[in-house]
């Protein structure tokens, strides 16, 4: 494998951890808070269509943006709606939000563009374009650090920096501000947080909006930057692998980064190579696909340290008599 | 006390929610620009209007008792199985080397045959996140889902580098044998003079399906296996005070669950389309938990929930067929009979119970 | 909120004085027309039993449920509480009886939560370190504010709760049962702060269930009884019996009838067990104890020191080590045979501490519970599947000497009261005809009619000659009940005592660690 090659696997990794990695923040904030997701396929998908649709009808990609995030928040209301408010199952809600992002997507994209339920091919400003950081062409010259530069680290849709941006930030508001100390107090134990004179539910529906926000911009990523435009079932199970982070980074900002990197790697090895040969064994490709899943099973398992949940995750706060 | 009597606990609350859900849908429909009315009319046509429609009705019913029964048990033990999906994929593979490579003087053998086969590999499939939550505290929702998508990738690789006969393109394997083909409901009420559809898929697997409703409701309600799941998955706590083991439990509500989901691929599989193909379980796995939600788990429950889901399967590829509304309506549908009977089942619940409550005041 | 002066404010308003308060739960009133009125700077206790309101009344005074009717009335003027946010402005701090602590949190974390200056975390933080400081020379409520929730101890822990209340600035704080964890010593020295608190000028509401407690501390007392206040009244001018009158209206007869006990041969037989439970930690450290046929050995201790491990390792589910005897044979501690199935067997039966969360299961019908354990007897089959109309039968008979009413057997457990629920489990275990019977907190949230009863069959089963484990947290009910008391402290038996020979202040001092 040459050097080109792999800072070609590895700017493939980077797009593609992107979604991974705001889902996964995304499910960071919900279940941080008590709230489990298992839902973040769900609003990644309707996110995805909605971008695309408003990007194509309107010709604004930001538009198209804006409403992915829309979708995506709605989705996260009936999540609040039955897990906060109405203190349903959350994982039942999780299913029921997957099932109707897949079904509704179709449907309204067949109604809108008739074209067998996708949107019509994004172009110009309707996708988010490569966005160059300064110097790129001009360092492209220079050996290692020059690609690794130019081709690597510049040259993404903003989103992708957003998206890296995300991660401090999410660090800071939850380790460094009051709003943060809460929500991991909510996390932990409602009654605390309750007795001192804040509110579990609004705490709860700030967090899963968080989550509805990053999910969405998630889903616009996927349909106006990776690709151009919304296809059936496009997520193709990246909410599940973002969830699978999660834990695997054990519900921290960081590791989930790491993770989520290591995650998108296997990605766009098995994107780039059908069968690996790794001296007399051969990987099959199905087994790439697989890893993600695979690895969190065994880190669930208490292979390497125990993942320990927040305490409160997916009980619905009742004030006990 | 309880404020509700049983019968609206039991009826009235799955019913509002299935209105609630039915309305929504309806609205979805006057949305996308068609009529509702003439959409449930064709519905009903086309599902329930012919011994066609009847036998494709019957047939996705078989699919969801399997996965609805396969859901419902892990749920007395109150484990939530969303693995359904992989076991099935799972039993489809039991059935497929079941009919492959044995060779089966009579279809009645090849049926029990696979059977056994595709309820062992469901089984295993349940029991790997059952051990890991019963001995090592994973969650068994997030091992399931991981395990429909292992499900997948293995189905992919065995069909396509191991079971694909040669020259083929396709990723399936070999169509089965004429011997094991199973007999059709034309097949079996033919001999008793009625005349039903040759072209429906709905078979033999029907029989076993109600079969299993009905030793399933005896399993929970009548042994003593019965009563320690359910107390379990009352309370767990309390059953370990009993001396009701946790592991054993678990382990076993899982296997069969899990043997019950892999089973479904009698039907799908060994029934219809008498090969493994990569997508044979079309989401009946997913499906399995609307129908034992609306089904409230009860095996009678679920009957009648995976008929009604039967029904709207069918109803929705006609749907599909002949007006411009795409079979994801069903997917819709099912997400909010999810919805409302399970999450958002407070929201029913609440008001109804305050109506009692007004009720039992003014008789008092 | 608006600003009504009381009508008959005198020179001084009371801190706080309720009106007509009202609450209903569904169809339980946990609170009728309440009305109470505590003076600044004064220590006001209310004792009442077990489900007699208390809690309910304070929680509604913390916001934490809103009244059906009533006022509140905060140094005079009428405050509307309708949250726990409300309540803190209005000075009122509360200590809960479970606390309401973020264990993964540090101590100055768990203060400053709900509290905090700004949306910064680290100037919030530096604030707090500093009036910590303050607030521990002013109260010598000294702490680590470093440390997390859970690497301290319960005393600890409610430190941290009344420094939560005194840095918002309590004026009223109030506590919930707060000696149930703490030893006598600790106790002590929570009181020793309460009283450094009321010369501050502070107004303190004390919840408990324990006569000594009001005495020693409080200047007035209440006392409520099934949602209502029976009575307001100086402490000095009444007396322990006078409240226990008041408390369960009428005579209450603290000592039980019984002959004395004439002990047989060794029935349980307890060798060196100890036990170490999930997290690691030695919850009985080589415990030797032997009851006999026809002897009730009662065991007493605070909360936590190991009691309720030694009744789950006897009753089959915690694992231990040691040896443990029953009628000369060792049982399994360990493996396959050492459930709840096997003990049965072994004539064991159990009346867990908790009857809710492990002696019942609660959405099951009566006569479901009553086969509850003894699922497997044979009687109850036929064949293959249950014999449920067997079981029916049986528990009509059961119902029916145990006087549990309603005398239904298809309602379900939840559905009865708490002592008709305890009815149920002492039928299903006595019924049995076990050898020893294993029985925790018998009467916790028992009505006081079924608390004789209670007492009454565990008597008569002594008589019958079966030998019997008792352990309590009512001190009370031990001395009544007991042929013989150990006590335990921290995992150890610190002592046994003839309860005819000892007293109250002796047993608090070997509940606390301290050898007499």
């Amino acid at each position: 494998m040459d050097f080109l090659t792999l800072i070609q696997i590895l700017d493939s990794s980077v797009r593609l951890a992107t979604p991974l990695l705001l889902a996964c923040l995304a499910g960071l904030f919900s279940e941080r808070a008590g709230i489990f997701d298992i839902g973040l396929e769900g609003k990644m998908l309707a996110a995805a269509m909605f971008s695309a649709a408003a990007a194509a009808i309107t010709g604004s990609v930001w538009l198209g943006l804006l409403a992915g995030i829309a979708a995506s928040l709605v989705l996260s209301g009936i999540h609040g709606l039955a897990s906060i408010t109405f203190r349903g199952n959350q994982l039942i809600s999780g299913v029921a939000i997957n099932f109707l992002a897949a079904g509704i997507t179709v449907l309204v994209a067949q109604s809108w563009f008739k074209q067998g339920g996708r949107t019509p091919q994004l172009q110009g400003d309707a996708r988010f374009e490569g966005y160059d950081l300064p110097f790129a062409e001009s360092l492209g010259s220079i050996p290692v650090f020059g690609p690794a530069y130019s081709e690597l680290v510049s040259g993404h849709s903003i989103l992708v920096y957003v998206a890296f941006l995300a991660v401090p930030a999410s660090w800071f508001v939850l380790y460094r501000t009051r709003f943060g100390l809460r929500l991991r107090a909510v996390g932990e134990n409602p009654a605390a947080v309750d007795t001192a004179g804040v509110s579990v539910v609004g705490l709860r529906y700030a967090a899963i909006a968080i989550c509805g926000v990053l999910c969405g911009i998630a889903g616009a990523y996927l349909a106006t930057a990776l690709q151009a435009g919304f296809v059936k079932d496009m997520t193709a199970g990246r909410g599940f692998i973002a969830l699978a982070a999660l834990i695997f980074a054990k519900w921290r900002p960081w590791s989930a980064l790491w993770t989520c990197l290591l995650f998108g790697f296997l990605q766009a090895v098995a994107l780039r190579y059908q069968n690996i040969d790794i001296g007399p064994i051969t990987l099959p490709v199905q087994l790439m696909d697989a890893l993600p899943y695979i690895l969190v099973v065994v880190i669930l398992a208490g292979v390497g340290g125990k993942a320990i949940p927040p305490r409160a995750g997916g009980e619905p706060y009742v004030k006990e008599r | 006390m309880d404020v509700m009597p049983k019968w609206a606990e039991v009826v009235l609350v799955p019913l509002i929610s299935l209105l609630l859900a039915a309305i929504l849908s309806a609205l979805v429909i006057l949305a996308i620009g068609e009529d509702p009315v003439a959409a449930v009319k064709l519905m009903v046509d086309g599902a329930l209007g012919s011994t066609y429609g009847w036998g494709y009705t019957l047939y996705y019913a078989t699919n969801f008792m399997f996965t609805g029964l396969a859901v419902s048990i892990a749920f007395h033990a109150r484990l939530f199985n969303i693995g359904g999906e992989g076991q099935a994929m799972l039993g489809g593979l039991g059935v497929a080397l079941a009919c492959l490579y044995i060779p089966w003087p009579h279809w009645s053998l090849a049926l029990l045959g696979a059977m056994v086969l595709a309820g062992a590999f469901g089984a295993i499939w349940a029991a790997i996140p059952a051990y890991l939550q019963a001995k090592r505290g994973s969650h068994i929702v997030i091992t399931t889902i991981m395990f429909n998508f292992i499900a997948a990738a293995l189905l992919n690789y065995v069909l396509v580098n191991l079971l694909r006969p040669k020259g083929s393109m396709d990723p399936a394997t070999a169509r089965f044998p004429e011997a094991v083909n199973l007999p059709t409901l034309h097949d079996i009420l033919a001999p008793i003079g009625i005349s039903f559809s040759k072209a429906a898929p709905a078979n033999v697997s029907l029989i076993v399906a109600v079969l299993a409703c009905f030793l399933l409701w005896v399993l929970i309600w009548r042994t003593q296996l019965g009563y320690e799941i359910r107390a379990y998955g009352h309370s767990d706590s309390a059953a370990k005070y009993a001396g009701i083991s946790p592991l054993k439990i678990t382990m076993i509500a899982m296997i069969i669950s899990g043997g019950l989901a892999g089973m479904m691929a009698i039907n799908n599989v060994m029934g219809e389309a008498e090969r493994l193909v990569l997508n044979s379980t079309e989401g009946a796995g997913f499906i399995g938990i609307a129908v034992a939600l609306m089904g409230r788990s009860h095996p009678l429950g679920v009957f009648i929930a995976a008929i009604l889901f039967g029904f709207l399967y069918q109803g929705g590829a006609e749907l599909a067929l002949w007006t411009t509304i795409p079979r994801e309506l069903i997917v819709v549908i099912q997400a909010l009979v999810i919805l409302f009977t399970g999450a958002l089942d407070n929201m029913v619940r609440m008001p109804l119970e305050r109506l009692f409550i007004a009720l039992n005041g003014k008789k008092a | 909120m608006t600003l009504t002066p009381s009508a008959h404010a005198p020179e001084t308003a009371p801190a706080i004085e309720l009106k007509g308060i009202s609450k209903a739960f569904g169809p339980v009133q946990a609170n009728k027309d309440i009305s109470i009125s505590v003076m600044p700077g004064t220590i006001h206790g209310i004792i009442g039993e077990n489900g007699a309101g208390k809690s309910t009344l304070m929680s509604i005074l913390y916001g934490f449920y809103k009244a059906d009717k009533g006022e509140i009335f905060i140094s005079g003027t009428k405050t509307e509480i309708p949250d726990s946010q409300a309540a803190i402005s209005a000075g009122i701090g509360m200590v809960f009886q479970h606390f309401k602590l973020v264990e993964n949190f540090s101590v100055l974390e768990n203060i400053i939560l709900g509290a905090e200056d700004g949306w910064s975390l680290s100037t919030s933080l530096r604030k707090a370190r500093k009036s910590l400081v303050d607030l521990a020379q002013e109260y010598e409520l000294n702490i680590d504010p470093d440390a997390l929730i859970e690497d301290i101890g319960v005393g600890m822990q409610q430190r941290v709760e009344i420094l939560k209340a005194l840095y918002r600035q309590a004026d009223i704080l109030i506590l919930d049962e707060p000696t149930g964890v703490l030893t006598p010593p600790e106790a002590d020295q929570l009181f020793r702060i309460l009283g450094r608190l009321r010369e501050e000028g502070k107004t303190i509401i004390l919840i408990t269930h324990k006569l000594r407690e009001i005495m020693d501390i409080t200047d007035t007392v209440s006392v409520m009884r099934r949602g209502e206040m029976t009575a307001t009244v100086k402490t000095a001018e009444t007396s322990p019996e006078h409240l226990a009158e008041l408390m369960v209206g009428r005579k209450v007869l603290l000592r039980v009838d019984k002959d004395i006990a004439a002990p047989g041969e060794i029935v349980l037989d307890i060798k060196n067990l100890r036990v170490v439970d999930d997290q690691g930690v030695e919850r009985l450290k080589g415990i030797n104890l032997q009851v006999r046929a026809g002897e009730i050995v009662g065991i007493a201790g605070v909360a936590g020191n190991g009691q309720s491990e030694l009744l789950e390792v006897l009753g089959g589910y915690a694992d231990g080590s040691g040896t443990v005897s029953v009628n000369g044979d060792p049982i399994d501690l360990t493996g396959k045979y050492s459930d709840g199935k096997s003990r049965r067997k072994r004539g064991i039966a159990h009346v867990p501490e908790d009857r809710q969360r492990e002696g019942l299961i609660m959405e099951y019908a009566a006569w479901e519970n009553i086969a509850f354990g003894y699922h497997d007897d044979p009687t109850y089959q036929t064949g293959f599947l249950m014999n449920n109309a067997a079981i029916r039968k049986d528990t009509v008979d059961k119902m029916a000497r145990f006087d549990v009413r309603p005398p239904d057997p298809k309602l379900a457990a939840k559905n009865f009261s708490g002592g008709n629920q305890q009815k149920v489990v002492l039928a299903r275990e006595i019924e049995r005809n076990p050898d020893l019977l294993l029985i925790g907190q018998p009467t916790r949230g028992v009505d006081i009619g079924a608390i004789e009863f209670i007492h009454q069959q565990v008597v008569a089963l002594r008589d019958q000659g079966k030998a019997i484990l008792l352990v309590s947290v009512e001190l009370e009910e031990i001395l009544a009940l007991s042929d013989r008391v150990a006590v335990m402290f921290d995992g150890h038996i610190m002592g046994e005592r003839n309860p005819t020979e000892t007293n109250e202040k002796e047993l608090g001092l070997l509940m606390a660690g301290v050898e007499t």
